[in-house]
């Protein structure tokens, strides 16, 4: 099968690859760059496991074809903590107990990032909202959106 | 919350200084990092991709397979049927003396499900798996099939199973599970009031998040090692070892992350046939189930029916307590006679009653093979028992709280199946109950206890 070139930063480094063409960004990522913290739950665009970002857009990457992100700026979970120090949604989804058997995190962790990025002080709705895509069967959801709040305070007493 | 030490103050010297203390999970910082391994994550070069060919009928018997073409389909490296399974005819639990084996890895002649796993198709890739699979030939004769456990139990029913030979698990006391305390017949005749009512439930499937599935590599000296998410980590070993007729020593298991299991995963059926295409390919194997398997073929929760006729008297006692269970195993045993077994020695529930009589059946039926899920074999039974207990107290004007406090099992209490009822603390819940909910008791009920006798 004829193979396509692609190429773009993946958590602030550079990457290329070549993949048949077809293949979904989450395979790419995965199977092909060993970046595995986007998980496959369902590859049919249901669970939200396999969310990542990018380009500032939360996205999922089971139904993203890989030859679509060439230029592309990409973030994952993976890529969250700098030297060694958890992301605020990370230190969150710890201290509430906001994960239990971890397999929806990563993708609940890009999908409360891009909420607060955009809006740092989301209300309880605007963060249920936000989460909406992404499926978790341990939680009962309550300690995560408890985590994302938890996070957004934190954010704005650190800018303060 | 307070935790209440008097009651166990006779048995538990220790402080219990844990309860209500926050603990980081040892696993949580791999979560949120992306870090942690599930089974998924592993990739090995030259890794082939096993899809199933799967029954579409609920019961027939296979004429043919033919596997001429889904072999020519480009990137098709091996193709399995049942011949090339060293013991292809197993069951899980025969491992603790539970038989017999009635479940084939692949069908043999037979089908008994919709969804039962006929051919498996090892390919390069997962597209080329599935694009084969769908070339493979499998001619059937459609048999008569039964999805009600009723119409199962009947004479002449369409027989599900023959390694059982007829539609319910055969226990040594007979077609049931069966629990017998006093004379419930004469427990009925000096009640004030029957009631019997009949309770069902749906096949309920687990959902986890991760589909179930496993990765092998051969180890290049004849050892495989078999990333799995099951749930039964010996369980699956010692069985595999039957199933492909290998010592256990040349099985290296690596698991316990699981992207949640519920019960869903404690069946032995990926790890075998994958460390078998390992093992005659030489290749490292992925079988992964779809999110459409999940939910289709995986076990669910089996079916039940469960019908209770109670004996009760005006006071609010209960004198005499029947139960019919009946437990949708589907096509095979799987984890199934354990529950219904289970749901014997579970009946009457938390209540001491002087005369019980319990039957509880195995049924089997052309479903998917139920499982294990949370407290299988008693989780409906509770349902059932406890909604009755609703009833029953409406039917004799009492409040429910109270009429459960009644009837409520104390400690040195016999229970139906002849185990005397220790640190039972149903009182003290139900008094915890009734201050948290704000749904007050007459006093008397407050001064009640499990433990101290005459209160
Ligand atoms: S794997 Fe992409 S949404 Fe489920
Ligand atoms: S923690 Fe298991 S699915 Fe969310």
């Amino acid at each position: 099968m004829a193979k396509v070139p692609v190429q773009f930063t993946l958590n602030g480094s550079d990457k290329a690859e070549f993949v048949d063409s077809g293949t979904t960004l989450l395979h790419a990522l995965r199977d092909k760059i060993g970046d595995t913290s986007p998980k496959g739950g369902c590859h049919q665009g249901t669970c939200g496991a396999c969310s990542v970002i990018i380009d500032g857009e939360l996205r999922l990457s089971c139904l993203t074809l890989a030859e679509t992100c060439n230029g592309a700026t990409i973030s994952t979970t993976s890529g969250l903590s700098e030297s060694g120090v958890l992301h605020p949604l990370q230190r969150a989804f710890l201290d509430t107990f906001a994960t239990q058997c971890g397999f929806c995190t990563p993708g609940m962790i890009m999908a409360a990032k891009v909420l607060l990025d955009h809006t740092p002080n989301p209300s309880r709705d605007e963060v249920v909202e936000a989460l909406s895509g992404n499926i978790c069967r341990c939680t009962g959801y309550e300690p995560i959106i408890q985590a994302v709040l938890t996070a957004a305070r934190s954010n704005s007493q650190n800018a303060a | 919350m307070q935790l209440r030490k008097s009651y166990f103050a006779d048995v538990r010297k220790d402080d219990l200084h844990e309860i209500g203390q926050p603990r980081p999970r040892s696993d949580s910082p791999g979560h949120v990092t992306g870090k942690t391994a599930f089974f998924a994550d592993r990739n090995f070069p030259g890794m082939l991709h096993l899809k199933m060919v799967r029954s579409p009928h609920h019961h027939a018997r296979i004429r043919s397979i033919d596997t001429s073409e889904a072999e020519k389909h480009p990137g098709v490296v091996k193709i399995l049927t049942a011949k090339d399974v060293p013991h292809n005819v197993y069951t899980i639990l025969i491992l603790i003396q539970i038989g017999p084996e009635d479940e084939t890895v692949l069908a043999d002649g037979k089908v008994r499900w919709k969804g039962e796993a006929v051919v498996a198709v090892l390919a390069e890739t997962e597209r080329a798996a599935q694009e084969a699979a769908a070339k493979v030939k499998v001619d059937y004769e459609v048999l008569p099939a039964v999805f009600d456990m009723e119409e199962a139990l009947k004479p002449g029913a369409p027989l599900v199973n023959e390694y059982h030979g007829q539609n319910y698990y055969l226990y040594d006391s007979g077609e049931c599970r069966k629990v017998r305390f006093g004379d419930v017949e004469a427990g009925f005749a000096g009640a004030d009031h029957v009631l019997e009512q009949s309770y069902q439930s749906s096949p309920i499937e687990h959902a986890p998040t991760e589909t179930t599935g496993c990765v092998v590599a051969p180890e290049g000296n004849d050892r495989f090692t078999c990333y799995t998410n099951t749930q039964a980590m010996f369980f699956t070993l010692d069985n595999t070892s039957i199933i492909l007729q290998m010592p256990g020593s040349k099985l290296h298991f690596v698991g316990g992350t699981v992207g949640g299991g519920f019960g869903g995963k404690v069946d032995v059926i990926v790890e075998p046939i994958a460390i078998l295409g390992a093992k005659l390919t030489g290749r490292p194997v992925c079988f992964i189930y779809s999110r459409e398997e999940e939910m289709q073929i995986s076990s669910p929760r089996a079916a039940e029916k469960v019908v209770i006729k109670d004996g009760v008297m005006s006071d609010g006692r209960i004198v005499a307590r029947k139960v019919t269970g009946y437990t949708d195993a589907g096509a095979y045993s799987r984890h199934s006679p354990y529950g219904a077994q289970k749901g014997a020695g579970h009946y009457p529930g938390p209540y001491t009653i002087p005369n019980v009589w319990i039957d509880t059946y195995c049924v089997y039926t052309n479903r998917t093979p139920s499982s294990a899920m949370r407290g299988f074999g008693v989780t409906i039974g509770d349902f059932a028992l406890e909604v009755q207990m609703d009833k029953l107290a409406r039917l004799i004007g009492m409040d429910p709280l109270e009429f459960r406090f009644i009837n409520a099992y104390r400690d040195g209490d016999m229970k139906a199946h002849r185990q005397p009822t220790e640190g039972a603390a149903l009182i003290e819940c139900m008094q915890e109950a009734s201050r948290a909910a704000n749904w007050p008791v007459a006093e008397k009920f407050m001064a009640m206890s499990s433990y101290v006798k005459g209160a």
